[in-house]
This record gives C-alpha cells, sequence and structure tokens, in this order.
C-alpha cells in the first residue's frame, strides 16, 4: 500500500516568484510594447489584461548549440514508401512545409506571446510616474504623528522597560564589579554551620571566625553592589515620526460644448481616462471631481463624465466657478491637496477668459497644488502652434498665468499619439522636467 | 477467453476516483507486477495535484522543489499558453526518480487512466529507475529532495544577502553551461549527506570570517626566489589542474578567480542538478519503453483476470495507442521518432524473439533468440543499457521492416539529401548503427573542453571544441555562452575549434572579439 498525499490544497502559484522574476527581467522591453499600444490601441483597454509578445533581450538562455547549415549527419526516419538507396531527394526549403524529413526544426520555444494582468499592465505603464510635489507639501502640512522605535534610551517610563537589555548591562555590571554569587555565600554558611556543630577548639573558633568575617564581607558586598542597580536600565525609546498627509483631490475639468467635435471630444477623454487610471493606481486615497462645462458647469460622477454628451455654448470660467464652489464646500485647502486637470478645444465665450484669468489668479492657484492645462487642437493646426505662443483665447489667457505660477503647466494635443508624451511631461517624477511645458 | 465461474470483482467502475479505489488498484497492480514481471521497486509515494500544480512542476524542470529563476518564469508562461490554447495536453503523471519514488497523479484523470498511470510510473518507471545502472551509479535517489530543499534555501538566502540581480546573474551563467557541466565519463562524487554539507558549509563561513588580508601582503617563500621554476612546463601546469576537464561548471566552481565562496557554492548545485538529469538524458527511450510496456503488460493481464471492465480497458486502450503513436516522416504530425512507441515495440520484439523466433532472429540474436523466458531477458536489458548500446544490440530486422525506417545522408554544402541506406539486407546494420548513435547524448552534444589556462600569465582560459563530422557551433549563442564563462571565470576566455579528425585547428573566438 503506498503513501497517498493530497497536494490540491497546497499554496497555488508556486510559480508567482518565478513570473515576477521574469517580468522585472523583461521589463523595459515589455514597458515599450505596452505604451505603443496604448497610444495607438484603444483607451479602454488601457485597463485591461493584455498579450505581449516574448521579449527578446535578455531572456535569451545560450547555451553551446550545433550550427544547423554545417558538417555531414545522418538521420533515421520511419514509414519510408518508395525510396531506395542513392535516391536524391531535394531539401526542405527554408519556411517551406513541403517534406518535414529533417528532424529537430522545431519551432523556438521563445516566440509566443503571453497575457499580463491588468495589474502588471498598469504597473508597467505608470512607472516613474508621480503627483507632482506632493512629497514637498506634504512636509508642509504635518498633521499626524506616529511612533516608532528608535534604538534605547536611560530615561522613561516603567511600562516600557527593555527587559533583554537592562539585564544584560546588569550582568555586565555584576560580572566586572565581582559581585559574589548567592552559591559561594551558600557554601561558607554552610561550613560555618558544619563547624559550629563540632566540638569547639581553638582551631575551629578561629576559623569559625574568619569565615564569618570572610561571610560578612560578601554579604556587604553583595549588598553594595546591586543586583539591577538603576544605571543598568534601558527603556525603549519612541520617536514621533510625521505621518505624510496624503489627502489629495484631483479636479476633472471638461468642455463638453458643440465646439469640442467627436475627435476633440475622444482626445480629451483618453487624456482624463489615463489620468484617472493613474490616479486609482498610484493614490488610493485621492479622492476625483469630475466637472464638465458648456455654458454652464456641473459636478457628475465618472461614468457621467466619461460617456454622456450635451450641447451649448462654451464659458470656460462656470468651470472654474464651479471647482471653487466645490473646493470651498468640501475641500478646504489647509487640508487637502488638490490639483486639478482642464481640457478644452480653445474656444471660449469672448470676454470671458478675462474672467478666467482672474479666477485662477485671484483664487485658484493660491489653493492648487497643481494645475494642468491640455488644449485640443487640430492635427493641422499643429505645426502652427507647435512653438509660437499664439493660440485661442484661452490659450492667450492661459500664457499670462502661467507666467506667474510656475504650478500651472500647459500643453497641446493633436493626436492620440500625443496624449502620453504629454501625460508623461506633465506627471514626471522629476519637477525640474516641467520648467519648458 | 476462458473466465472463471467465480469472477472477481471488478477493481473499480465509473470514472470518479477515490482514495480507497486508488489504493486498491495499486494493490492489485502491485501485485501482478511483482508476481509476472519480476519488478524490484523502491516504496511508493503517490501525491494528487491540481493542473496548475503540474504546470508549476513542469516549469522546474520537473522538480516537485526548485529555487527561484526568471527562466522557470518563462518556461511556465509556454507551457501555460500551449496548455490553455488546447494545443497541448499536460502529462497525466511526473515521476521523480527519489526514494521513496514519488508520482504525481492529476485529480482530473479518469479511474481508469490513474490505474493506466499507476502501472506506468508507479512500477514501470519506479522499476527502471532503481534498477538501471546508469541510475543506481550516477545519481542517488535518496538524497535529491533533501539536496533541492538545501538549494532552494540556499539560493533564497544568498538572495536575501547579496541581491536578486547578483544571484541571477551567477545563476543565468551557470544555466548557459549545464551542458557543460556533467561528468560523462567520470563518476561523480556522492552527494554529501546534509551534516556533511552543514560541516562544509560551517567552515567556508569561518573562513570568510576570519579572512585576513594582511596574509595576502607576505612575501612569497622561497619558491620566488628561483627563476628556474617559474616558466613551469606546458603538461605540468595541466597536470595540476587536471586539464584536460571536460566539466567547465566543475572547472570554474574549483578553480575560477573571481567567484566568491558563495558564487561557488550555487555553480555547485546547478552542476550537481545538471548531474542528476544526465542519466534520464540517455535512457529516454529505454524509460518510457519500459513504463510502457509495464502498463500494457499489467492492463492486459488484470483485464484478463476480469479485474477491471471492458469500458475502463477501452479507454485505457485509447490512451495507450495516442501516446504510442508514430506517424511517418511525411506525415504533417512527424516529430521524430517517439520514444514510448520506439521503446515498446522493441521490448515487445524481444519478448517475441525469446519465445518464437524466426530463422533470421537466430542468425541475428543466437544469445535470447528462443530462450523462451523473456522476462529474464528484458530484465537484464532494463539494468544494463542506456538508449544508444539498447538499440545497438537489440534493434532487429523484423523491426526495422515494420518501421520501414531508412537512413538519409545530410551534406551541408549539398542541395539535396541523399537516401543512404533502406530496410534491406545490406541497410539493417548500417541503419541499426546510424539510430543507435543518433541516441548517444555524450557524441552528439560538441565536445567542448578546457584544455589550457597559464595562471600566471594572462590568465585566459583556453577551450577546444573538438568538431566532429564539421560540425559547427552556431555563432550567436556560441558568443553568449561564451561571455557567461567569462563573467564566472573572470578574466578572457578563447574558444577553438579543432577538427577531430585531422586535429587542424578550423578557427578561434576570444571575448576579447566579442563586442557586447
Amino acid at each position: 500500500m503506498p503513501i497517498f498525499i493530497d497536494r490540491r490544497l497546497n499554496p497555488k502559484d508556486k510559480s508567482l516568484g518565478n513570473r515576477q522574476r521574469f517580468l522585472k527581467r523583461a521589463r523595459d522591453e515589455l514597458k515599450r510594447s505596452i505604451r505603443d499600444r496604448i497610444r495607438t490601441g484603444r483607451i479602454a483597454e488601457a485597463d485591461k489584461e493584455y498579450a505581449v509578445p516574448m521579449p527578446e533581450k535578455g531572456t535569451g538562455e545560450p547555451s553551446f548549440n550545433d550550427a544547423r547549415n554545417s558538417g555531414r549527419r545522418q538521420h533515421i526516419l520511419p514509414g519510408n514508401k518508395s525510396f531506395s538507396p542513392g535516391d536524391l531527394i531535394p531539401k526542405p526549403g527554408q519556411g517551406g512545409g513541403a517534406g518535414s524529413s529533417s528532424p529537430g526544426d522545431t519551432v523556438s520555444e521563445d516566440d509566443f506571446r503571453f497575457v499580463l494582468s491588468r495589474e502588471e499592465v498598469l504597473d508597467l505603464f505608470f512607472e516613474d510616474l508621480e503627483l507632482p510635489d506632493m512629497v514637498k507639501l506634504n512636509l508642509k502640512e504635518i498633521l499626524a504623528f506616529k511612533s516608532q522605535r528608535a534604538g534605547f534610551a536611560t530615561t522613561g517610563s516603567p511600562t516600557n522597560i527593555n527587559v533583554a537589555r537592562t539585564m544584560r548591562n546588569s550582568h555586565g555590571r555584576r560580572i566586572a564589579l565581582r559581585r559574589p554569587k548567592q552559591a559561594d555565600v551558600d557554601a561558607i554558611a554552610g561550613q560555618i554551620a558544619a563547624l559550629d556543630s563540632q566540638p569547639v577548639s581553638a582551631a575551629t573558633r578561629l576559623r569559625v571566625a574568619d569565615l564569618r568575617k570572610e561571610f560578612e564581607r560578601l554579604e556587604r558586598r553583595r549588598k553594595r553592589i546591586a543586583y539591577v542597580d538603576p544605571i543598568d536600565i534601558r527603556f525603549n525609546r519612541f520617536d514621533p515620526r510625521p505621518l505624510p498627509n496624503a489627502s489629495a483631490v484631483m479636479f476633472c475639468l471638461m468642455d463638453v460644448s458643440g465646439s469640442m467635435g467627436e475627435r476633440e471630444k475622444d482626445l480629451a477623454k483618453r487624456f482624463f481616462v489615463l489620468l484617472h487610471l493613474f490616479l486609482k493606481r498610484r493614490y488610493e486615497r485621492t479622492e476625483v471631481v469630475f466637472i464638465r462645462h458648456t455654458h454652464e458647469a456641473q459636478e457628475v460622477d465618472e461614468e457621467t463624465f466619461f460617456h454622456c454628451t450635451q450641447s451649448g455654448g462654451t464659458v470656460v470660467s462656470t468651470a472654474l466657478d464651479e471647482m471653487r464652489r466645490v473646493i470651498e464646500e468640501r475641500y478646504p485647502a489647509n487640508e487637502w491637496n488638490i490639483y486639478a486637470a482642464q481640457a478644452s478645444d480653445g474656444d471660449n465665450f469672448a470676454t470671458d477668459s478675462e474672467r478666467c484669468i482672474a479666477l485662477l489668479d485671484g483664487a485658484l492657484m493660491r489653493l492648487c497644488q497643481y494645475f494642468a492645462y491640455v488644449e485640443i487642437i487640430d492635427e493641422r493646426e499643429s505645426h502652427i502652434f507647435g512653438a509660437t505662443e499664439n493660440g485661442t483665447s484661452l490659450w492667450r489667457a492661459y500664457s499670462v498665468v502661467a507666467q506667474k505660477w510656475p504650478n500651472f503647466q500647459m500643453t497641446r494635443i493633436a493626436t492620440p499619439a500625443d496624449i502620453y508624451p504629454v501625460f508623461r511631461q506633465l506627471f514626471a517624477r522629476q519637477p525640474a522636467a516641467r520648467k519648458s511645458a | 477467453m476462458a473466465r472463471q465461474a467465480s469472477k472477481p470483482a471488478l477493481l473499480f467502475s465509473g470514472s470518479d476516483w477515490d482514495f480507497k479505489t486508488l489504493s486498491r488498484a495499486y494493490d492489485a497492480i502491485e501485485a501482478i507486477a511483482l508476481e509476472e514481471l519480476h519488478l524490484d521497486i523502491y516504496p511508493v509515494q503517490m501525491e494528487i495535484i491540481s493542473s496548475q500544480q503540474m504546470l508549476d512542476a513542469y516549469s522546474s524542470i520537473g522538480m516537485p522543489l526548485m529555487y527561484r529563476h526568471w527562466s522557470f518564469g518563462k518556461h511556465f508562461l509556454h507551457h501555460d499558453l500551449l496548455y490553455r490554447k488546447g494545443g497541448r495536453g499536460l502529462a497525466y503523471e511526473l515521476v521523480i526518480n527519489s526514494n521513496p519514488c514519488i508520482v504525481y497523479l492529476m485529480e482530473e484523470n479518469t479511474m481508469a487512466l490513474q490505474a493506466l498511470v499507476t502501472a506506468h510510473a508507479a512500477l514501470g518507471h519506479n522499476h527502471f529507475f532503481k534498477n538501471n545502472h546508469l541510475f543506481r551509479q550516477w545519481t542517488d535517489a535518496g538524497a535529491i529532495l533533501s539536496y533541492l530543499d538545501f538549494a532552494k534555501g540556499y539560493i533564497a538566502r544568498c538572495e536575501e544577502r547579496h541581491g536578486l540581480a547578483a544571484v541571477e546573474a551567477v545563476l543565468d551563467s551557470a544555466h548557459a553551461l549545464m551542458e557543460q557541466g556533467v561528468f560523462r565519463y567520470r563518476r561523480p562524487p556522492k552527494l554529501s549527506s546534509e551534516r556533511q554539507r552543514e560541516g562544509l558549509r560551517e567552515r567556508l563561513e569561518y573562513e570568510e570570517r576570519s579572512y585576513n588580508d594582511l596574509w595576502r601582503t607576505l612575501p612569497a617563500s622561497h619558491e620566488a626566489g628561483k627563476t628556474g621554476e617559474k616558466d613551469e612546463s606546458l603538461a605540468e601546469r595541466k597536470k595540476s589542474l587536471n586539464l584536460p576537464e571536460e566539466n567547465l561548471l566543475y572547472f570554474l566552481e574549483k578553480n575560477s578567480l573571481v567567484l566568491e565562496p558563495w558564487q561557488r557554492e550555487i555553480v555547485r548545485i546547478v552542476r550537481i542538478i545538471a548531474q542528476y538529469f544526465y542519466p534520464q538524458r540517455q535512457t529516454q527511450v529505454m524509460n518510457e519503453g519500459c513504463a510502457t510496456f509495464v502498463h500494457h503488460t499489467l492492463m492486459n493481464l488484470l483485464f484478463d483476470r476480469g479485474l477491471i471492465g471492458e469500458g475502463a480497458m477501452l479507454e485505457i486502450l485509447r490512451n495507450h495507442s495516442n501516446v504510442v503513436f508514430q506517424p511517418g516522416f511525411d506525415d504533417p504530425r512527424f516529430s521524430g521518432i517517439n520514444p514510448y512507441a520506439l521503446g515498446l515495440d522493441m521490448m515487445q520484439d524481444i519478448r517475441r524473439i525469446s519465445t518464437e523466433p524466426t530463422a533470421e532472429d537466430r542468425d541475428w540474436f543466437p544469445d535470447i533468440a528462443g530462450r523462451g523466458d523473456w522476462r529474464e531477458t528484458l530484465l537484464e536489458a532494463w539494468a544494463d543499457h542506456r538508449d544508444e548500446s539498447f538499440i545497438r544490440q537489440y534493434l532487429s530486422p523484423t523491426l526495422i521492416r515494420k518501421w520501414r525506417l531508412f537512413a538519409l545522408a545530410d551534406r551541408a554544402d549539398e542541395p539535396h539529401l541523399e537516401v543512404a541506406s533502406i530496410h534491406n539486407e545490406r541497410g539493417y546494420e548500417k541503419i541499426r548503427s546510424a539510430l543507435a548513435h543518433s541516441y548517444d547524448v555524450g557524441a552528439n552534444r560538441p565536445d567542448i573542453q578546457i584544455v589550457d589556462v597559464d595562471l600566471r600569465g594572462d590568465r585566459q582560459l583556453r577551450l577546444q571544441h573538438k568538431v566532429k563530422a564539421g560540425i559547427l557551433l552556431e555563432e550567436g549563442s556560441r558568443d553568449a555562452t561564451l561571455r557567461h564563462i567569462r563573467s564566472l571565470w573572470g578574466y578572457e576566455v578563447s574558444l577553438a575549434a579543432v577538427d577531430a579528425e585531422t586535429g587542424a585547428t578550423l578557427h578561434e573566438r576570444s571575448t576579447r572579439e566579442i563586442v557586447e
């Protein structure tokens, strides 16, 4: 009778560690492949699991192998039908399936695609991106502290005594000062008792007196050198560490008016989907507020923001007004890190741009940690607007704000392929890179 | 067939299995195997696993315990993909050459399949592992699992201590040399026991702790004074390093100038695992043939004795014939010779030759033809042979005709292949010897040896590739592998291709020339 072991309930994913090691090794190539795909593919697919080709670099496993195209060999094959010795058979062509008569021409194992999970895709995709200046503000606005172990101290409250450390010190000190051991004292007491019980003689009396003296000396010494001295005592030391305040809110402002065509809306949405994915991924405690506007603005939920259409004129300042209202209502600036991203085609009601400047300059920029403005332009215009400061009325107005506030960034998008570079540029980890938006 | 009136009860019915049935089936199969085939086996430990766990085992070269490395992750992805696509079914079982012999059974198997797998793996493979001389001499079935456990733990500790990247670099390089990391002719030293290993490690750690750089600065002793001894003769130099050396990993582990003790230990782990698998690669046809022959014989015996029902037998036969299916060379499904089919056919042929030989067989196999005790003959063959010698000894003209084997001569410089021999009187010998040769692992892998290194000069490690029949190395992977050797050796490495017959140097490649 054999031994049976049921292993089905053993932990699964034994090879997960190997998979992670493999992905790490192929990281750069996988990252490029994912970014290419998201740049060109449908934006909704960014949030899915995802098949990638096996990366070539860094995943080869070389060894000494025979070259196929050299030397003399003999192949033994089964199933001869009509051959006689001396028959000549043309070699099977490259790639042609005719006559698989050369053994060992198997497909390379490396030639396949495999599936990355959603988590892995997003991890690779958003690597190196960070909300700008998050850390700086955190340090400025420390609200909570948490104690953390930080070595030992000679003072403290009795509850924090570190017994092991204290006893070690005590032991060392007792050895160094030669504190008599209890066993030694007991031994002498025993000798005295033994002598006492014997008949009294001059010699024993002398001996007992000596022993008593020695006994007293030891006892005195034991009293003087304490078992645990206050000097030995060590306390666990705790340092208060600031808890970073990670409450952040991101405002997404989008123009959905008639002037925004399907293409513009699509680009803007792509941008926000990316932004939304990024925030969800990186900052669990980040809240996102969606505001869309035509000639009037309203706060909407995620679903409506991305999927519903609306028509009307364009008054950008309404969105900014709405944003200010929401901030005042729910996100006091001294408790929240506030970020905003706005997407528009640059159209605005004639006199409204001035009001936008006033709103931003006067109130919002002081509250905001970071404000990113993305303008969707026509592909044909991209080369005109590429470098100049000309542009739509909103662009010109915002240029004024950008000059005054370093935490205001503005940039233009013409094609889906621009989105990711712009996104990276806006949220790249090094703040220095943002200077030339 | 004449069945007894008091027919014994079936071992199982229906496709569901439970542990009681498995155990009953095993006992019945084992009893028959010992009585009818005289098998000699290790105790068996059966483990039930899911398909996911089977994939896990696949990707770590079939071992239940393995250290972590990215290449196993890559292989897992590959197997996983094939399996999901349905391109390849998983094996029904996996068997480990250990004592007790561990057999993995997939939970998805039906009871009939479990019985088949039990006969195949728990008895067939098990007997082969225990009795074949290669396994007996070269592997230590009792120690492998505890060794792998140690290897896994050791490498994990190294990763903690020295970082993933450092450990990975050593493993990458060592993996590249696994083929060249076996003793082909010399017997490898036995795996040391747990306690000896522990002692060794302690000594290493002590040496690390007590290392004092001061010793290095001491002036060299009197030898340095005698300039005459400096130009040590080449022969002496080679002798002191035990050169030439075919086991590159062994040489690097013992003599590398740059490896830290822990890196040497990792190289050693890879080398020992490579050595452990070397007999398996030399006995594929025999091992699978033995297991297939055993399960085929046992299942038929069980059926004849009325222990398994007709439905189950049909399922077993269907699986059996899938396993031993051998398409012809021009069939789109052809992918080389199926070791299960060749092994089984040869073993059944031996049985035929010993019981009902033809005149031709008496001519070819005077020793065994008509001897009648086919069991003994097979047991001897299983014990004493590897694929190459087994085929050289036992492939009969009958079988060559049945398989319609033919030999193709393939010269790289000619546009066509030539049919060299077919299954006729003149061809039998040639086909047999060519087929045997193609299973000679030692002869078919590139023969690369370390021939020289001048430790007092430039320390360049010189390798020699003996080019047989003009077959060169594939250049891309050769260069990459040389780079790996350099990273283990620490200095430049060169590889000279030398024609095995003429001794002429064909070309030489040094890591100096390789641009990364």
